[in-house]
This record gives C-alpha cells, structure tokens and sequence, in this order.
C-alpha cells in the first residue's frame, strides 16, 4: 500500500470517530441540506450505537457465511464430495441472485421484525464471494504439490490444514473481503424490517426529506466500507506473503 | 540369485477403465540397488512406480515392501517410509527450506533437536550452505537448488527406499549431470534401494544397476546396463538405445581402472575411473596410442588404445 494512501486511510478513520463520538460539532456542515429548522443531524439514536449496532450484524453474517462457505467448498473439493459441488454452486448462486428485500419479505413472517431477517438475508447474499474464492484458491494449487504432499504421507486432514488452506487462506481472504463490504451496503435496507443499523438514518432522511441525514447515514457506510476493504487488504496481502507467493 | 529382494512385484497390473496401463508385470529390486524404469510416455512407467506407495491401487497382483505384503499397510503410514521425489518437485511454498525437509520426521514425530540436526546434515550432504538456506522459502530458489531440497525432503526420515519420478526432468543438462552424481555418490553412502523413472535412456544407463524398459503398459526387459545394450530383447529397446553408437554407450559405463597394465606413455596421465569412453576419446584427440593414468598424483601404469577399443565390442 502506498504512503499517500494508508496516511489518506489514517485520516479517514480519523474523521469518522470525531463525527461519530461528537456528531454535533459537525453540524454547521450538513446545515445547509436539512430543511427549514430541523435538526442537521440525526439524534433519535445515537449514531455511534447505529455504526456498532451495523458492524455486529456485517460481522456476524460475515462470519456465518464464511463458515459456511468454506464448509462447502472443502466438501465439494474433497473426492467424496464431488457430487455435493453442482448442489453447493446452485444454493451459492441462488443465494446471490436472490434480491435481499425479496429474502427480507419472505424473512419476516418466519421470523418476525428486528435483526434475524436482516441476518438471513445477509448471509444468504454473503455465500456466493466466499464460496466462489475458496474453490478457485483450492482447485488451484500446484498439482505437483498435492502428489507430492500425499506421497510423503500426509493424511487427507493433515493435507487440508497444513497445505490446502493456508495457501488457499489468500483467495478465502478476498471472498471474505468482498462478502463484507457488499454486506455493509445491504444491511442498510434492514431498518424496513426494524433492524438497529445505520439504515434507519438514510430512510428517516427519505420519509421526512432531510438529505442531511441520507448523506450522514451514506458517508457512515461508506466510510466504513472503505476502512474494512483496506484493513482486509491489507491482512491478505499478509496471507499471501505468508504463502511465499509474493516475493 | 536375489535372495531377498527390497521390493517385489508379483504379477501386477492397473486398469483406468476399460484402459489397461499395467499389465502383468513382475520385478524384484535388490536391497541398495538402483532400478531405473524407462519408457516413452504412457508406457505405464509412472502407474508402477505409483503403485509401490499405494498412491495407485493395483487392479491385480502384490506388492511387496522388506517382505510384507503393502496392503496389510495403511497408505500414509506405508508412504511416511518410502521417500518420494517427483519432477515438479512439490515443495510446500508457504514453509521454509528446513520446514519442508522436516515434513516426515515432524509426521513421524521426532524431537525437535533431532529434527535440526537432520536438517543441516541433508543440507551438508546436498552442499547448501544450512545457516544461508534453512530459513528460506522455495520461491527464493533456483531450479537446481529446488530439485535438491526434494530429494532431501524424500530421504529425511532416512527410508529403506526411495522412489523417484523423473527426478531431474526440469533441470538443464548441465545441472543434470552433476545431479545425477550426487545422487548417486548420495545412494553408495546411504545403501537406500532406489526405483527412478525416466524417459532419457542415457539417465537410465548412467544410474541404473538395473533397468527396465516399459511399453505400453508391458516389462519388455529387465537387464543390467551392458546387458541391455548387448543384446536389447525388442526393437522398441533398440530404438529407445539409439541404434548407431552402442559401442560408445557401453564404453561409457565402464571405467579405466580394470584396463590398466604396467609400462610408460607419454603426456599428462588421466585420472583412475574416467570412463573408457572418455579416455578413448582423449587418445584420439591428442594422438597417444597410450595414456598414463594417475590416481591422487601416483602413477599406476598406462592404458592403450587397443585395450580401449575392445571395451566396445558387443558383450
């Protein structure tokens, strides 16, 4: 990563936990976008508990998509799973396709309003990326290498947690990557269903035509998700260094 | 005459569908010898060598390892025994040099100190320097140096046996043939049995107490090096000989040292255990009818052309 940009990363962080931890003193700036007199800044919740309350969702539909994902990518590369990958594609892709206010709608009878169908949704939208990065990065590897490793009597456990996924970890990482800042974004449309995430902010802004809060609710997101691609750049990048591949 | 063979085959063959790869083939490997398969490419050569770790299943027949039967033997536990070094070399990219040769000692759970010393011992024994290189990924290597660490990597937990398939195919010539020595000096030292695949007769001749020649799928002969050339059992073997220059090829498997007798000759002596081939070739270049040959600086007589020439003749 350059220099200009982990410094314009640095300051960036900077800026959204000044706005964050004192929203007020940023009022002067969205002045001019509220209508009339009302507020310039969104204060029904705090927008700190927003951002937390979003990152924990991301977080564990990220986490539960990856372990799924994961989970059928190594059972759909493992000679006795070869019949379960064609399976594991179409939910992948379906999951995908899938609009997420259509799986919010079909969400919210099963489980009622608030965060689970939020979730659903999330990881559902989330298993495509992972699981896509985690079979190119295993099927990838050096043929030479897989002989090689059976031939010197690893196990088939011993090859997938010595070998298989630590030099596939890259690959994974980028899936994981890219799972979490889509979910960033679509986490937002949550707050239809009651969800606590910063969604609440930018559909508050649309009901009562206050772009100030659209724009606080869009630049949080953002924000966030330009931090969390650099941060999981930056720990991929280590991955494959880690791998020797780099050099 | 082998009494107790370090590995034997009995009647084995391998079926991929309704292809037949092996068919029915029967070898016995002597303890501390080098067996050298060769063949074009799917003679089966490599299905042979694969079913001797259980990487492939025979279809049919025994394979057996020091006397025991292969399959009484869980595979990874039968493999953790038998070195194995392939062309790609298969090195672990995401660990070190050191790391990758203590890939079956560590499996075998050997102590950490026995591990090091092992280690640097390979090192030595391959001449890699084991403070610059233990600590260096595989990607920081040349080929040649890569093809070294493989072989290390194989004999690591010191096994009986090693099994090689076309070991030295991604090296140039150059490093070919200095690694073709040292893995033979390496095997004299270690007594470890070894079977080597190979497309190159040459290589086959050069480091083969043994040879076996595969075609399409079947052992069309099993023979020591001269005896191969001697009398080769099919045209196939002739044809993967070379035809023209059989005498030079069994020139090139012996050595001087039996052709030395007593008496002067002029110029620089050659050193004992240059080949008969070489040292012909050094009479015809500098017109000597008879070369001194020396051993360490000590004269031990002379070599003639004639006595030469004779090495050539068909056995």
């Amino acid at each position: 990563m350059s220099r200009a940009g982990a410094l314009a990363q640095g300051a960036l962080l900077v800026l959204l936990g000044t706005f964050l931890l004192t929203p007020q003193s940023f009022a002067k700036l969205f002045r001019p976008f509220a209508p009339g007199d009302t507020a310039p800044i969104y204060a029904q919740t705090p927008l700190l508990t927003l951002t937390v309350n979003h990152l924990l969702l991301v977080a564990g539909a990220t986490l539960a998509a990856s372990v799924l994902a994961i989970g059928f990518a190594v059972a759909a590369t493992r000679p006795a799973g070869r019949d379960v990958l064609p399976f594991a594609r179409a939910v992948a892709n379906l999951g995908q396709t899938f609009p997420p206010v259509a799986v919010l709608a079909l969400a919210v009878p099963v489980f009622g309003f608030g965060p689970v169908p939020t979730l659903v949704a999330l990881v559902l939208y989330g298993l495509l990326p992972i699981f896509e990065t985690t079979l190119t990065g295993l099927e990838g590897l050096d043929p030479a290498l897989m002989d090689a490793a059976r031939g010197l009597g690893l196990t088939d456990r011993q090859r997938l947690v010595q070998v298989e996924l630590p030099l596939a970890l890259p690959m994974i990482l980028s899936g994981i990557r890219l799972t979490a800042v889509i979910g960033l974004a679509t986490a937002t449309i949550g707050s239809t269903v009651a969800a606590s995430t910063l969604g609440e902010v930018i559909i508050s802004g649309l009901l009562t035509g206050n772009t100030a809060y659209v724009l606080q609710g869009g630049l949080v997101v953002s924000a966030l998700a330009i931090l969390i691609d650099a941060g999981l750049r930056a720990l991929e990048l280590g991955a494959a260094r880690r791998s020797g591949f780099a050099s | 005459m082998m009494t107790d063979p370090m590995i034997e085959l009995a009647g084995i063959s391998r079926v991929f569908g309704t292809r037949t790869v092996v068919s029915d083939v029967s070898l016995r490997v002597a303890a501390g010898a080098i067996l050298t398969v060769v063949g074009t490419s799917g003679s089966g050569k490599t299905t042979l060598l694969r079913m001797i770790n259980r990487l492939v299943e025979p279809s049919a027949g025994t394979v057996r390892v020091g006397g025991r039967d292969i399959r009484t033997v869980p595979p990874h536990v039968l493999r953790r025994g038998i070195g194995y070094a392939i062309q790609g070399y298969g090195l672990f990219p995401h660990r070190t040099v050191a790391e990758n040769i203590a890939v079956v000692p560590r499996l075998l759970g050997w102590d950490r100190r026995r591990i090091a010393d092992r280690v640097d011992a390979l090192l030595g024994l391959f001449n890699l320097d084991p403070a610059a290189y233990r600590d260096r990924l595989p990607a920081a290597l040349s080929g040649g140096e890569q093809q070294r660490i493989g072989v290390a990597r194989a004999l690591a937990a010191e096994p009986p046996i090693l099994l090689m398939d076309e070991p030295f195919g991604a090296l140039d010539p150059i490093i070919r043939g200095q690694a073709r020595a040292d893995l033979r000096a390496i095997q004299r030292r270690t007594g470890t049995t070894i079977v080597l695949v190979t497309h190159d007769m040459d290589e086959a001749l050069h480091l083969g107490d043994r040879i076996a020649v595969m075609d399409r799928g079947h052992l069309v002969q099993e023979a020591d090096p001269a005896a191969l050339i001697g009398m080769p059992a099919t045209d196939f073997v002739r044809a993967l000989l070379g035809g023209g220059d059989r005498a030079f090829q069994l020139m090139a498997l012996r050595d001087v040292d039996d052709l030395i007798e007593p008496g002067p000759a002029p110029g620089a002596p050659i050193p004992a255990g240059t080949s008969v081939r070489a040292a012909l070739a050094e009479s015809l270049w500098s017109q000597r009818p008879a070369l001194p040959v020396s051993r360490d600086g000590v004269l031990l007589g002379r070599v003639t052309r004639a006595a030469l020439e004779a090495q050539g003749a068909r056995p």
